[in-house]
């Protein structure tokens, strides 16, 4: 009989499942859930994207791409990029095609962080950062964003956090869980901290397109700031494609490379079929996102206004899907509130703990749903709240 | 870029139980200027009426419906319109539409059975002075109305909580 624990990776063993593991299988077996807590667009693939991934496989486009990804696609990417942030890459040697932003994300950190080095993780934020970290033999450093500061990374707290053995910063924004976003001066504040460091930073812009009011900006935007960033986005929010499994990274040529040699053995290259759709979608996607991001902005007024008229404290969101209402309010933790308000109203809600520690006293409520059910969710949470 | 009342319109057209508060929540203005928007699109008749799109499929309800392609004499004067006008009175037409190409008008026809709207066309549409010719194509099957796919899968296929 095997001992699989002795055999098991130290280090994974040292990954710890999620804390809040036992709420996630008690609303996946409860039926008639209106869940609020589903990470991904309620979308679904704008008909003229999917019909180029159909057509790719009706003519036979089923073998390998370049390790990097179709150089077409690579050349809309960078074009892409450019559009939006100002800064050119080369689609040969800075852009690289990957399984998800997720890929990308434990792309870089693989390629950049050695054994006990730090990695500083503002928080709340989404939960794949630490583990990837942990499983690069790296030590995650989280950096509490409050609600005061509108969960922004500020630049008093990123000082305090740098230590001699710092090697990295990612920056989540537009963040999950908190919907929070970084304008350019406050992007100049931390490039400004970083300056004269050998820190360098992974800028997770996965929900780059769906800010509300103002444009995303980008760090890699700040002068000398894209030397030292790996830039990583995806297709899977903007363009309604979260099952598709495609993102992108763009990185100067010493860190690409890197990267790429990871992803050419572990992965040998991105979907095929997802690619050639990729290709149509940043060409001729334009206006289904402005479409996506008018409905979610509307469900988005929505949710916050019905969050605040039931007496909870709730932080408007600039940015993503989500929004994180206060609820210390109720003198329950996040735990126990989602569990109650699951058995009680059957309705499903993430505790601000499964993003951090510092989730403690908040929950995470998508708006990827439609108004109806947005509106039928409030309700019930309403009358939860008031029967406290 | 879509103006303000555009964006009230979109969302009650498919949302028509949307008060002017909870719109004025979504789009960002207090609920007087949505209110008043609503109303002068009434007043204006931009806001024609509501209704409430039904799959007669799953009914008991006998319903055939027809495209029928006119081609008429356009009337000095009025073009096409006078002739539309006339036709559209009839209760059994619930469309009408100008086109460019080979047929000038286009409308909906519906009646209990084939024989009903055939008859309907042959006595009612084809003696008309101004019509010249008729096609009539019965539909089969509605796959999609007014912007709703008609027998669509509603069922929310995510996962019920993903981070």
């Amino acid at each position: 009989m095997i001992d699989y624990n002795s055999v098991l990776s130290d280090v994974v063993k040292t990954i710890e499942p999620s804390g809040i593991r036992k709420f996630f299988d008690l609303a996946n077996g409860m039926k008639d859930v209106i869940s609020l807590g589903v990470g991904e667009p309620d979308f679904v693939t704008p008909w003229h994207i999917r019909n180029e991934g159909v057509y790719a496989l009706e003519k036979g486009k089923t073998h390998y791409t370049a390790n990097a990804g179709f150089l077409e696609l690579r050349q809309e990417i960078t074009n892409y990029i450019e559009r939006k942030t100002g800064v050119r890459y080369n689609p040969n040697g800075e852009v690289l095609v990957t399984v998800g932003g997720s890929e990308a994300i434990d792309l870089a950190i693989r390629a950049l962080v050695n054994p006990g080095d730090e990695v500083l993780i503002p928080e709340p934020s989404f939960v794949c950062y630490k583990p990837c970290t942990i499983l690069a033999g790296g030590v995650p450093v989280p950096i509490v964003t409050k609600v005061e500061d509108k969960f922004k990374l500020t630049a008093e707290k990123l000082r305090a956090a740098i230590t001699p053995k710092t090697k990295l910063l990612i920056l989540p924004y537009p963040n999950n869980p908190t919907g929070a976003i970084m304008t350019k001066p406050e992007l100049e504040e931390i490039a400004g901290v970083l300056k004269d460091t050998n820190i360098m930073v992974l800028t997770d812009e996965i929900y780059a397109e769906l800010t509300y009011g103002r444009e995303h900006a980008s760090i890699v935007s700040i002068p000398h700031m894209a030397e030292r960033t790996i830039y990583v986005n995806g297709f899977s929010k903007s363009y309604a494609m979260t099952g598709w499994r495609l993102g992108f990274a763009a990185a100067p040529a010493p860190l690409m490379k890197q990267m790429l040699k990871i992803h050419q053995f572990a992965i040998m290259c991105s979907p095929t079929t997802s690619q050639y759709a990729a290709i149509e979608a940043l060409r001729h996607g334009d206006e289904d996102i402005a479409k996506m991001r008018e409905e979610y902005d509307c469900r988005r007024r929505m949710i916050v206004e019905g969050f605040r008229n039931m007496g909870l404290s709730c932080f408007e969101p600039e940015g993503a899907f989500y929004v994180f209402p206060d609820i210390r309010s109720t003198k329950m933790n996040s735990n126990e509130f989602c569990e109650t308000l699951l058995q009680k109203e059957k309705v499903a809600v993430v505790p601000g703990t499964a993003f951090g520690e510092s989730g403690e006293g908040f929950i995470r409520c998508s708006y990827a749903y439609s108004v109806s059910s947005i509106s039928e969710a409030l309700s019930r949470i309403e009358r939860f709240v008031k029967s406290l | 870029m879509i103006g303000e009342k555009e964006r009230i319109l979109k969302l009650i057209e498919h949302n028509v139980h949307l008060t002017a508060e909870e719109i004025a929540v979504m789009v960002g203005k207090d609920a007087k200027y949505v209110q008043d928007v609503l109303d002068e699109c009434v007043e204006n008749q931009t806001i024609l009426g509501q209704k409430t799109i039904i799959d007669w499929e799953k009914t008991e309800r006998e319903l055939v419906s027809a495209i029928i392609e006119l081609k008429v004499t356009p009337q000095r004067g009025s073009g096409f319109d006078r002739i539309s006008e006339r036709i559209y009175q009839y209760d059994e037409i619930s469309s009408v539409y100008l086109l460019s190409g080979g047929f000038d008008l286009a409308v909906i026809v519906e009646g209990k059975t084939l024989k009903e709207v055939a008859l309907f066309v042959a006595e009612k549409l084809a003696p008309m002075e101004e019509v010249i010719s008729t096609a009539t194509h019965f539909i089969l099957k509605k796959y999609k109305a007014e912007g709703v796919i008609l027998n669509k899968k509603t069922e929310d296929d995510r996962e019920v909580i993903t981070l």
